[in-house]
């Protein structure tokens, strides 16, 4: 094991030491947190992260621009097609490649998707963590949903690749468009359902109301980003504050919570899926309108195989999770000379050992719960 | 009884029923096939498509695969994932957990042999390095209903186990994991 394995040696008599994790259900992957406890109440928590680090930042720099793809499904993978877009934008901004604007339509379209299917799995999680099992069972038949259209996209139905360096990897499918109308029009009733399944109960909301208070000062000042940030109350996104793709062209509003709890964070997502069905429809609309090109979805002469000018670029898009940023630095040749990610969830989770001091070892689970990270790409 | 009997072609009921003849080893591998606790432990993407296995669609608990958030309850350990080099003490620890008979499923091409990841320096090039495997699933993820078929390549090695001699469905599991190091 780690170094860090064993009991501190300042450790008090009343004291005990907890290992939380690695393997915990409800560390939702391999974060392992080092908890010093006196009964019931957290003393110290520390965050230990790099359970799952498989060294994709230097991997990159032995992949070729359009094979880096694939790596990128696996940063952060209940949210692929986030991390595809990212990655692209960064690219195509070092490369000089211009999407065409029916594949903006596209990448937006299947980002709103997969943020639904990612909060959904945050929204089934969070429920087993608190002790509800029935709404993981709900969640996960809408996201089955979802993994159809994806399939019927791209074939691959969690990770997907489906945005590719100058565009998309193939125009919407014959029938996908009434599919996805099908679906969205089931979905969005369905939103009120998880209110009554779970927002409403007792139980849960005194589990998580005014538990793991994050002011939006703090919040600030440790960086957080997406809907952990706007639970605090601090309307930031980045599809609003620096628009890519065609978001500056769509109609949404951003849900900001009022007092940083687990609730607020938790509902911050809720209403955030609403909002992902309604640019979902959007698009679709736009879609369907004659002044996109059917079939133009890629850029043209784009190889699959190229040199990028030497130069760095930066590009950031609005996750599941928050803000993901890529930078690019080029040396003029067919490999990154250097990725850089800038991963929400890594910077998420740090704040942990600030607020996990004084709360509840059952408190733990709901916030960290709350925060909703993925491993991958805390350790990348 | 009734259901007992229909499956199991090795159990001769006696006329007049009340008693029933049947080998141990059929017996005691029909109990092991049928309940195959797995452990809740994912360690990447692949744990998502475990999820959505036990989930609404799939519903692995018709087949009696039926999570166990614990080590000392679990039959088999579905590994989910890349195993990074600092994890692989932690699988090892979790293992040795496991009581015997235990058995191993390598999910997905990473634990199989690296996968997307086979020339990572912080990555163990397949879990079979550091624990004994009995199901490669290769995909990257493997679909759900492909785990359900590992389970019951699975249960197939289950039923070639033996009382006499104690052996396992693999010679490994002869010696248990007390030799492991």
């Amino acid at each position: 094991m780690t170094k860090h394995a064993h009991a501190p040696a300042d450790l008090k008599a009343d004291q005990m030491f907890i290992n939380f994790g690695p393997q915990h259900p409800s560390t939702h992957g391999v974060l392992r947190i080092a908890l010093t406890v006196e009964g019931e109440v957290v003393m110290k928590g520390d965050p230990d992260v790099g359970f799952l680090h498989r060294g994709m930042e230097k991997l990159f720099e032995a992949r070729t621009y359009s094979q880096g793809l694939i790596l990128t499904d696996r940063l952060d993978y209940i949210s692929a097609t986030h991390n595809n877009l990212g990655y692209c934008l960064a690219v195509e901004k070092l490369a000089g490649i211009q999407a065409p604007l029916r594949a903006q339509y596209i990448r937006v379209l299947a980002a709103e998707l997969n943020r639904i299917a990612s909060h959904l799995v945050f929204f089934g999680t969070f429920g087993v963590d608190m002790g509800a099992f029935t709404p993981f069972l709900y969640a996960f038949r809408e996201r089955e949903m979802i993994m159809d259209l994806f399939e019927m996209l791209c074939g691959g139905r969690l990770l997907h690749s489906y945005v590719r360096v100058g565009g998309v990897a193939a125009d919407l499918p014959a029938g996908w468009t009434e599919k996805c109308r099908e679906f969205l029009t089931f979905f969005k009733p369905m939103l009120k359902d998880y209110d009554t399944l779970l927002s409403g109960n007792p139980i849960f909301r005194s589990r998580t109301e005014g538990v793991g208070i994050i002011g939006a000062d703090r919040a600030v000042s440790w960086g957080l980003s997406g809907p952990t940030l706007r639970g605090s109350g601090v309307s930031y996104d980045v599809r609003k504050a620096e628009p890519y793709c065609v978001y500056d062209k769509l109609n949404f509003t951003v849900p900001v919570g009022k007092n940083g709890d687990c609730l607020d964070r938790y509902y911050c997502r809720m209403k955030e899926m609403e909002q992902s069905v309604e640019i979902a429809f959007q698009c679709l609309d736009a879609l369907a309108g004659a002044e996109l090109n059917p079939g133009e979805f890629m850029a043209k002469g784009v190889p699959k195989m190229f040199k990028a000018p030497a130069g760095q670029a930066y590009a950031h898009v609005e996750a599941s999770r928050g803000d993901l940023g890529f930078f690019a630095v080029s040396d003029g040749g067919f490999n990154p000379y250097r990725m850089h990610v800038r991963g929400p969830s890594f910077i998420n989770v740090a704040i942990l050992q600030e607020i996990l001091v004084g709360c509840k070892i059952a408190d733990v689970v709901a916030i960290l719960g709350s925060l909703d990270i993925v491993l991958g790409e805390v350790d990348r | 009884m009734g259901i007992v009997l229909d499956n199991l072609s090795k159990i001769e009921a006696l006329p007049g029923g009340g008693i029933a003849l049947a080998t141990s080893d059929e017996l005691i591998n029909w109990a092991r096939t049928s309940s195959v606790w797995p452990l809740t432990f994912g360690l990447a993407c692949c744990a998502i498509e475990m999820m959505a296995a036990y989930a609404s669609r799939f519903d692995f608990e018709r087949m009696g695969v039926f999570p166990r958030p614990t080590p000392r309850q679990a039959d088999v350990m579905f590994v989910a994932g890349t195993v990074a080099k600092k994890m692989a003490d932690p699988i090892i620890r979790i293992y040795k957990q496991m009581p015997e008979p235990k058995f191993v499923i390598a999910m997905g091409g990473c634990a199989n042999c690296g996968g997307p990841f086979y020339d990572s320096y912080a990555v163990v090039k397949g879990v079979d390095k550091i624990i004994p495997v009995d199901v490669y699933l290769p995909g990257c993820p493997p679909r759900p209903e492909a785990l359900m078929y590992a389970v019951i390549k699975l249960q197939e090695k289950m039923r070639k186990m033996t009382v006499k001699g104690g052996h396992g469905a693999t010679p490994l599991q002869g010696t248990g994991s007390r030799k492991l190091t």
